[in-house]
């Protein structure tokens, strides 16, 4: 990712642009740059890919029921388990 | 803020911070059916253990309720819920490594992040390469690979979708070192899908 002395800003630059912290004008530079260095392109694209996967396979975020009743149990709240929060 | 910490449906009012303060034990109660599930998440992938998320939980809205008071509403419930979680996790893990997550780790995980070397390309491997269970169970080893420091940034970031800002108010850190910690996880995570995606390729290639 070193042969090109862009490369080298665009792994300081890498967080923000993901984070969406970049100005249009580096952006557009990384953009073009992407298109002519093969590396940072496979770099870029896998590192997008890597974060998409942790997305997809992020286990949904719900206390199992026992979980759940222990909880209030521990709070003194018995009296709301039977409030059911899930879906509307 | 831009995090998925906010399940409530549409018909449903938002947390009253005053009835908190009022000593509301329903409103608590839905402060607790809120929070709980993505809290219980996050405890389970910072400890990898059930027992012991399922006690960070406790001991978080335990530590919530006792100090609802003095909760003054600048940050956000689900930011200020966050810190103690985070905070418990990781004395939880302290006492499990019995001390192991040092001063090291923390300034280990604030120096410059090293360059990638690893460039395969395997992004076009097919879904069902890419979601298998073995390839779960890799994902999931992968990250608890990354020291503490580092977990926790990438867990409040890319699985919770705070802000750099709340992740930085949550963990007291400047937005500087978050995204620090955050390049660094991100790096080592795709250092290490790469070496094991690969791998995958080169079979997928096979004739």
């Amino acid at each position: 990712m070193s042969e090109h002395p862009f490369c080298q800003e665009i792994f300081k630059s890498l967080s923000d642009y993901f984070d969406g912290g970049l100005d249009e004008a580096l952006c557009q530079e990384i953009e073009s740059h992407l298109c002519e260095c093969e590396n940072c392109r496979i770099v870029i694209d896998t590192m997008r890919k890597t974060i998409d996967l942790y997305h997809i396979t992020a286990p949904s975020p719900e206390c199992p029921d026992g979980v759940r009743e222990r909880l209030f149990k521990r709070l003194h709240l018995e009296e709301f388990l039977k409030r059911e929060a899930k879906g509307t | 803020m831009t995090n998925n910490m906010n399940p409530h449906p549409p018909t449903q009012p938002e947390i009253s911070i005053e009835a908190l303060h009022q000593g509301d034990r329903s409103e608590f109660a839905r402060l607790v059916d809120t929070y709980s599930g993505p809290i219980y998440r996050l405890a389970l992938k910072i400890l990898n253990n059930p027992q012991d998320a399922e006690d960070v939980l406790q001991e978080t809205f335990f530590k919530a309720l006792r100090g609802i008071q003095s909760f003054e509403g600048r940050s956000s419930l689900a930011t200020w819920l966050y810190r103690i979680a985070v905070n418990e996790a990781l004395m939880s893990l302290r006492r499990r490594q019995a001390g192991q997550v040092s001063l090291d780790q923390v300034a280990e995980a604030d120096q410059e992040p090293q360059e990638p070397l690893e460039v395969a390309d395997w992004c076009c491997l097919p879904e069902e390469e890419l979601l298998t269970v073995e390839a779960r169970q890799f994902l999931d080893a992968a990250v608890e690979e990354l020291s503490p420091p580092l977990r926790v940034v990438f867990l409040l970031r890319d699985i919770e979708g705070l802000s750099i800002r709340d992740s930085a108010e949550t963990l007291n850190l400047t937005e500087t070192a978050v995204k620090t910690r955050l390049l660094r996880a991100r790096l080592f995570l795709r250092g290490k899908l790469s070496e094991y995606y690969q791998e995958r390729l080169a079979e997928v290639k096979k004739p």
